[in-house]
């Protein structure tokens, strides 16, 4: 374990010695100049479908919940304690048991042995669960491992087929659409089923004004609900798919422009708890196709800190609540001890100029195009080493 | 903050492609000539949707001089002579294909049609593939039918890549089918003499219909009324927005109509209940001599077929002879896309595009 003592950053100066954040340097700390940036946590990136510990680097994020939605599918103790180990040393891998048995939403999987195995909660995966009975019995089975439950919110049986949010923009392309209802349906449920249960559930994304409106008032009447989003709900409305742009096809689909700025509203005022990145790199294949046809994703694990800066920079929020939705409510939700850069933690630390600009690497455009963003990472550290160095 | 919405342009592999591909001033005849020089500067034939009234107008005019020319006996000329046109239809069709097919050999190209199931699609080949190997051979024009909305768009940014071949939508998806509206605004023109003032009803299975797409885009472009007719089901979400009338009584959206259209019900496409039976179906939506009378007495009426007989129409007013425009419509399916065929050629052929 090497030691560290970062200067002139913009704050106080971070000491880390032995692979701890501590009060003072070390005698034999290596001196590094963070002159221009700021000090955050590691980013806990809480809905990641691939393991790619380059761009997690790149990006600042250090910890990762990954989706069960893997080959094999994480639904037993052994693929989930193979996945705890696909991160090596540079980022944690905590892997998502998959609620159901291959993910088909009919049997509960091995909820307790995925969590002795190493399961950090359990994820519905791409789609939601269609039964309602599955879904009361998921919740109320969780309940016993104090698991948190990561739904993906939209009827399974509105959204059949849909590639696109219903609306004048789909029935102009002629594009097989779901309401944008399908959501608030999900979400109504699955709050009602949480509180019948007493279960914690976490909507991996919310993206209506609706479906938001049925979080806020459930969390105001104290349940048990948590809510994240990833950058393309706030960044993006339907036009970005305009002539079929395959690189925008995410799911949920995108949405009406109302809906992405209930969306930054949410963030503002605490009903959306965390941003994750949803990182779900798709080959070029499966996007070259018509766009029903292509794979609906978008690579942006890289980009995830420039793309939520986008909402400081636009006054929406503060940096310290930027944090919060990057670090600690993710940290807090899944029970992690980090997700901060207190006194005593593990040294999972970011160093950020966030008024660098910074190009969306070419692999990445697909979805975001040139944008141009700021906010470089321009050094992370992983459990008191340095994984990536600008 | 503002709403980020980026332009498809910045797709990387796509990039290049579309550079090439719109219909940009490069496409427009090197001598900007007299007035009129672009009157339809447009490389491919995609969709309603964008094009100018004139535009559509022109190809409309284009169009007549080939029905009277239909109408000889010998009926072949060498305008298309030495090019080549390709019929790549991923969906079944029999009258789209043969019309196309037809005006191609009348002009005197060279007509090559491929069915999906002889093609390697099947073998698991990609439409861009397929597209860049047709490409390849140098057709100068390419007349393509596909079951996904936009795969046309897709096919048309690869071959522009390659070739300054011209794409003909014949239909794709629920999105647009560009050649039978022209062909029902020709019709309706040779009888109605314009479109100021008059009020059109489409009717019948709206959400699952590329025809209605297109058909709401030109005839508004063109002055008309536009009526939409369906039951909640089959009705498209914000249809107002695309500046159409919706009704879902066929009684109330037939008053007084000077043109019906009825659509076929898709029934092949229906995954799920959209309507009870085909029984109630006709009871309510079917377009029977009765229900005609709440129409003007001069109405017209047209489908794009294939015709469900006794599902949306009765024989009675699918044969009426004086009502029924049916099959005057699938002979101007021939005249239009002439029409479309030697406009869209003659940039390559070096003719200016108002000769």
């Amino acid at each position: 374990m090497s030691s560290f003592a970062i200067h002139n950053l913009d704050g106080p100066d971070v000491y880390i010695t032995n692979g701890i954040i501590s009060a003072q340097g070390a005698a034999d700390a290596s001196e590094i100049d963070g002159r221009g940036c700021m000090a955050m946590p590691g980013i806990i990136d809480s809905r990641v479908f691939a393991i790619d510990a380059a761009a997690f680097a790149r990006g600042g994020i250090t910890s990762v919940c990954l989706m069960p939605d893997q080959s094999p599918v994480l639904d037993t103790a052994q693929a989930i304690a193979h996945a705890t180990r696909l991160g090596g040393e540079t980022v944690s891998v905590h892997p998502l048991n998959a609620a159901t048995k291959a993910l088909q939403g009919n049997e509960i999987a091995e909820l307790g042995l995925g969590q002795l195995a190493g399961a950090v909660a359990v994820s519905t995966g791409r789609t939601g669960i269609a039964s309602t009975l599955v879904m009361q019995r998921l919740l109320s089975y969780a309940t016993r491992f104090n698991l948190t439950v990561i739904s993906h919110a939209e009827d399974v049986s509105l959204i059949a087929g849909a590639v696109a949010t219903e609306g004048e923009f789909a029935t102009r392309l002629g594009l097989r659409a779901a309401p944008a209802y399908a959501e608030a349906i999900a979400v109504q449920r699955d709050i009602m089923l949480c509180e019948m249960t007493g279960a914690k559930l976490h909507v991996a994304q919310a993206t209506t004004r609706r479906g938001l409106d049925i979080i806020r008032a459930a969390k105001a009447r104290g349940v048990c609900v948590t809510c994240g989003i990833t950058p393309a709900h706030f960044m993006l409305n339907e036009l970005a798919t305009a002539r079929w742009h395959t690189g925008c096809r995410v799911s949920p689909p995108l949405r009406h422009e109302d809906d992405r700025l209930a969306v930054i509203e949410a963030i503002v005022d605490g009903t959306i708890d965390m941003i994750a990145s949803g990182h779900d790199p798709c080959p070029i294949d499966a996007k070259r196709l018509p766009f029903a046809e292509s794979a609906p994703g978008m690579a942006t694990a890289e980009c995830l800190l420039p793309l939520a800066l986008t909402l400081v920079h636009a006054g929406h929020i503060s940096l310290e609540r930027l944090q919060e939705l990057l670090c600690l409510a993710p940290a807090k939700l899944l029970g992690f001890v980090n997700g901060t850069h207190a006194i005593g933690t593990v040294a999972d630390l970011v160093l950020v100029d966030i008024n660098a600009p910074v190009k969306i690497p070419a692999e990445m455009q697909s979805g975001f195009g040139t944008l141009p963003l700021s906010g470089k990472v321009m050094m992370t550290i992983k459990n008191g080493h340095v994984i990536f160095k600008r | 903050m503002s709403a980020v919405l980026l332009d498809s342009q910045s797709f990387t592999p796509y990039h290049a492609v579309l550079m090439t591909n719109a219909s940009t001033s490069a496409l427009r005849p090197r001598n900007s000539g007299p007035e009129g020089a672009s009157l339809f500067p447009n490389q491919h034939l995609l969709m309603i949707a964008g094009m100018k009234p004139w535009e559509i107008t022109f190809l409309l005019d284009e169009a007549e001089q080939w029905v009277n020319f239909n109408r000889q006996t010998r009926k072949q000329t060498d305008v298309l002579k030495g090019l080549t046109q390709i019929n790549l239809f991923f969906e079944d069709s029999t009258r789209t294909r043969m019309s196309f097919e037809i005006a191609g050999q009348r002009l005197g190209a060279d007509v090559s049609s491929m069915a999906v199931a002889q093609s390697s699609v099947k073998k698991g080949e990609t439409l861009i593939d397929t597209a860049q190997n047709l490409a390849a051979m140098r057709p100068d024009i390419i007349v393509v039918r596909h079951q996904e909305s936009g795969a046309i768009q897709l096919i048309a940014d690869v071959v522009s890549a390659y070739t300054r071949c011209a794409v003909i939508n014949a239909g794709d998806g629920r999105h647009e089918h560009p050649t039978q509206a022209l062909l029902d605004a020709l019709t309706i023109r040779r009888h109605k003499g314009s479109f100021e003032g008059l009020t059109i009803a489409i009717c019948g299975d709206i959400l699952h219909s590329r025809v209605a797409r297109s058909n709401f885009q030109l005839l508004m472009a063109l002055g008309a009324r536009v009526r939409a007719v369906a039951p909640p089901t089959l009705m498209p979400t914000d249809i107002e927005r695309l500046g159409v009338e919706p009704y879902t009584h066929m009684d109330d959206g037939l008053k007084d109509a000077d043109v019906v259209i009825m659509l076929r019900l898709q029934q092949e496409r229906m995954h799920g209940a959209y309507v009870p039976s085909t029984r109630e179906y006709y009871y309510f939506y079917g377009l029977t001599d009765a229900r005609l009378k709440h129409a003007k007495p001069d109405v017209l009426v047209m489908h794009p077929g294939p015709m469900n007989r006794g599902v949306e129409i009765a024989s009675s007013v699918a044969d009426a002879v004086n009502v029924s425009a049916i099959t005057e419509q699938v002979e101007m399916g021939v005249a239009v896309r002439m029409a479309c065929l030697d406009v869209l050629t003659r940039q390559a052929r070096g003719i200016e595009g108002w000769a």
